[in-house]
């Protein structure tokens, strides 16, 4: 293994990917906001918004990268923290309502003075202050993967175990959530947003202003992920996806750094979810359903797993297909599209579009300096790190 | 408007008149009370309901039974009263004679709350005589808790001429009840009657007691001591319900995760489909059910019968080919097994989506599994019954089947072992797809079950992959026993939080055990020992 080349690779790849969601972030918002409607070049509002939501998805993916590709942990459970960071965006946003709801009450959000709430609920103080909802976006969720990690990592709690009882956190939520007296609004969720920081959310400029902050979370997202996984944590990370045991015999504190990681990718999950609740304009109690969490899965597996950019491009290409096929006359055949994608990938493209590409790459850039240089070849055995479990 | 009023309201004295002079010189006494109705009076219509249901006219059950519906029309011009029929036709109330049409001036005869009361009572004791047992049944239950003394008289002619015993019970309780609200009656009888309504020591009686009111003392301390008794035992047999409902959800939760844990138990595979295979079970049940109700009508009641090795074939041959077309590039790679299955899960159930239409569709219960008996204070359905049965037939039969045959010994060898048992000479391969075929096969049987209490959807899987789960991650992979236990320990657990908690949040409550249970034992109840689990 030549560590040099590694880098380079993902650095080449790191590279091109900043600068495409940069430019994305940069273009498509003012395309939208100066060009004339109706221009060829004019990016419509609509779409700002649409691509604002899969770059949050994109968000959420290289969260549930960074745990499933570099530490093994398959966490079946990840749209739980997305969903808390967007009630807790949505509580924020409900507060802004004030008096304009349809009661007309300028405390209580409109769901609580229909089911006859006297009084705000204590979780509900301080909601109204943005920088307290944007604390909570990443404390409650980071909090909650914190003390499951925490029982989980310790009591060593693995494999398909653990995919199996973060499967049943998200149910236990989304049951609890669709309850009325739980205080978030029950089946309907939160919706009606007016404002965010004093910015009506449906006015053209702010879905701008919020598709160029979603791009700046995925390159911020991003860039931390790169440092976590290049650092000497991540190399025991990968050291402890690939052999639990034996690092644990070498001295390292297994649990601890699973549990950071795992808290940090849930802080990630919260930040997505808190951008993709202005701009979808809804958060309802479906979004915890554990389907949603193992899609998002099968994102990362897509674009490629352990390879971060492939996290982000395959939410991006999944919701783009779904877009495309859940609109037109191939509707009733979505779900064997989407099936089929799971069996084919975890059959055929193992290592995702982007580990394919790479490991493609590599081995013909091999071929070219072996042609050149005989004994080049020799050294250059394995240059992706092995994927079991 | 007020001409007109003014119009109408000597119309009405003008007939008050004629009621009150003319009618009672050519009408009869029934006819009189009928035309009481049409005074828009309460205490009039409370005269009327009471003579009425006394008359021993065959119009006086129609007559009440419509004005209890609504359906009673008065003309408080002409003083007519009608009975509208639920098809449109309408009779006169006194004579039973149709007529055409109701005239526009009549109305519903309006009732009050006390006035409901007296209906109830009136309808009750009208229908103390009829032919039909369960009528009477009804009856003398609607005069327990109504216990209008009207209807005492009624009672004590249906108790003399009752013989069916359950029906002439409910009189007894009925008759109890009645003295004991009657003011006028003797302290002995109201102490009999106190015993009588201990010895019935259900809710109603409970409720009957702890409302009764003003009350001589002894009555009082007699009917004191028998709430305790009757509170006591409720909440003995109230256990005992929860505990019945505990037995019956295990049931059903064993019949869906005991494929789960042959399939994971022995393979280390995730099954997310496995839900599926139950469904696909359910809809062989329902395609059964089809054929038997267009062709042979005559068999309906063997219908399960015929599903059930059906649905195991068809869902075990579709398992052998998942196995075979899947599963097997996968072994040693659980996470993508989990979600190649469960992209898998998505497939079948959008096809049979597509076949079967995406609403529910009916499976009926044959005439075996469908009614219900009373076990003391409980109700025990037969379906519910059948299914524990049924469930525990298949757990001994898989049991036996893993004990004694040479499959079976094969699967447990590569169970515990499977480099050992493929140096054997066992093959292992063969051994995997029949292993995957069988736990496919049972969810296919438990689908043919669990249609005969669910609705048969395309969601039907989903609903219980969760909890099947759960079941086998709590009772232990690889064994059986752990599986049995995890079952039923949840059905009781969940069945027993839900009056306490409320479903959802039993359920909630449930979920969060396991999870903290997971961590004090990683590898559930019944836990694996040596080597292997260290995967």
């Amino acid at each position: 293994m030549t560590p040099h080349m590694l880098t380079r690779s993902l650095d080449r790849g790191a590279t091109i990917f900043l600068a495409v969601v940069a430019a994305c972030g940069i273009l498509i918002p003012l395309s939208n906001l100066l060009l004339p409607a109706g221009s060829f070049l004019q990016v419509p509002t609509y779409l700002v918004a649409l691509w604002g939501k899969y770059v949050c998805y994109a968000i959420l993916a290289l969260s549930i990268d960074l745990i499933w590709g570099y530490c093994g942990i398959l966490s079946l459970g990840h749209g739980a923290f997305f969903s808390l960071g967007g009630y807790a965006m949505g509580m924020y946003l409900m507060r802004q309502i004030g008096s304009r709801g349809v009661y007309g009450n300028p405390i209580l959000p409109d769901f609580m003075v229909f089911l006859n709430y006297s009084k705000l609920p204590w979780y509900w103080q301080g909601f109204d202050m943005f920088w307290f909802a944007a604390l909570m976006v990443l404390v409650v969720p980071g909090l909650l993967a914190f003390c499951f990690g925490w029982l989980a990592f310790r009591s060593r709690v693995t494999g398909v175990y653990l995919s199996i009882i973060t499967q049943a956190m998200t149910y236990a939520l989304l049951l609890a959530f669709f309850r009325n007296d739980f205080g978030f609004g029950g089946n309907n969720g939160l919706t009606d947003f007016k404002d965010i920081l004093g910015f009506n959310v449906q006015a053209e400029g702010t879905r701008a202003a919020l598709f160029a902050l979603s791009c700046l979370a995925l390159i911020a997202s991003f860039l931390i992920c790169r440092s976590v996984v290049s650092s000497k944590l991540g190399k025991v990370l990968i050291a402890i996806r690939d052999a639990e045991s034996r690092s644990r015999f070498l001295g390292y504190r297994v649990e601890s750094y699973k549990l950071f990681v795992f808290t940090l990718s849930a802080c990630m999950a919260g930040v997505a979810g808190a951008l993709y609740v202005p701009q979808v304009g809804i958060i309802n109690p479906s979004e915890f359903a554990p389907g949603n969490s193992i899609e998002a899965v099968i994102w990362v597996a897509v674009g490629g797993r352990g390879t971060l950019v492939g996290a982000a491009l395959g939410a991006v290409v999944v919701n783009y297909a779904k877009t495309v096929f859940t609109s037109g006359m191939l509707a009733p055949y979505w779900l064997f599209m989407l099936g089929a994608m799971f069996i084919l990938v975890t059959l055929l493209l193992p290592k995702g579009i982007v580990g394919t590409f790479n490991a493609w790459w590599d081995s013909s850039k091999e071929k070219r300096a072996a042609a050149t240089t005989a004994s080049a070849a020799a050294e250059d055995g394995i240059t992706e790190p092995r994927m079991a479990e | 408007m007020p001409a007109n009023l003014s119009a109408r309201f000597c119309s009405l004295l003008l007939s008050l008149f004629l009621i009150a002079f003319a009618l009672p010189a050519f009408a009869g006494p029934f006819e009189d009370a009928v035309a009481k109705f049409a005074n828009d009076d309460f205490s009039d219509t409370d005269e009327a309901i009471g003579a009425v249901a006394s008359s021993g006219n065959k119009l006086a059950f129609p007559i009440i039974s419509a004005l209890q519906d609504g359906r009673l029309m008065a003309d408080p011009d002409s003083k007519k009263v009608y009975v509208t029929g639920a098809d449109g036709k309408s009779i006169d109330a006194a004579t039973g004679e149709s007529v055409a049409s109701v005239p526009d001036s009549a109305s519903a005869v309006r009732l009050n709350n006390r006035l409901r009361r007296s209906v109830d009572a009136a309808i009750g004791s009208l229908t103390l005589q009829s032919p039909d047992v369960g009528t009477r049944l009804q009856a003398a239950q609607s005069v327990f808790k109504s216990h209008d003394e009207t209807a005492l008289e009624a009672v004590d002619g249906a108790l003399a001429k009752e013989t069916n015993k359950s029906v002439k019970a409910a009189l007894g309780d009925a008759r109890a009840a009645i003295l004991l609200f009657k003011p006028d009656t003797a302290e002995v009888e109201k102490l009999e009657a106190v015993a009588t309504i201990k010895a019935r020591g259900d809710q109603e009686a409970l409720a009957l007691l702890t409302g009764m009111g003003d009350q001589p003392a002894s009555v009082t301390k007699a009917a004191a001591s028998a709430i305790g008794s009757i509170q006591s035992s409720l909440a003995v047999w109230s256990t005992v319900q929860n505990a019945w409902y505990g037995l019956s959800l295990g049931s059903v939760l064993l019949l869906a995760a005991i494929g789960l844990a042959i399939t994971f138990g022995v393979m280390g595979v995730i099954n997310m489909a496995h839900g599926e295979m139950v469904m696909i079970g359910a809809y062989v049940t329902f395609v059964v059910q089809d054929v038997i109700r267009t062709r042979y009508p005559g068999l309906f009641d063997y219908s399960l019968l015929i599903a059930v090795p059906l649905a195991f074939i068809v869902a075990g041959a579709l398992g052998v080919l998942i196995e075979r077309s899947i599963i097997r590039f996968l072994y040693g790679r659980p996470l993508e097994t989990l979600l190649a299955t469960w992209g898998l899960s998505l497939v079948l159930q959008q096809a049979v989506r597509t076949m079967f239409g995406p609403t529910n569709r009916e499976v009926g219960n044959p005439s075996w599994m469908s009614g219900a008996f009373e076990l003391g204070q409980i109700t025990i359905t037969y379906n519910r019954l059948w299914i524990l049965v049924f469930t525990l037939a298949v757990f001994v039969i898989l049991l036996a089947m893993l004990r004694y045959t040479a499959l079976g010994l094969e699967m447990r060898a590569v169970t515990q072992n499977r480099r050992m048992a493929a140096s054997m000479g066992i093959a292992t391969s063969r051994v995997d797809a029949l292993t995957f075929g069988l736990g496919s096969g049972i969810a296919g049987i438990a689908g043919v079950a669990l249609s005969q209490i669910d609705n048969v959807s395309p969601n039907l899987g989903q609903s219980y992959i969760i909890d099947s789960f759960m079941v086998v991650v709590f009772g232990g992979v690889g064994n059986l026993w752990g599986t049995l236990v995890g079952a039923f320990t949840l059905g009781i657990a969940n069945k027993f939080l839900e009056p306490v908690a409320g479903a959802v949040l039993g359920k909630i409550a449930i979920l969060v055990l396991i999870i903290l249970f997971i961590q004090k034992r990683p590898r559930g109840l019944f836990a694996l020992k040596g080597r292997a689990v260290e995967a």
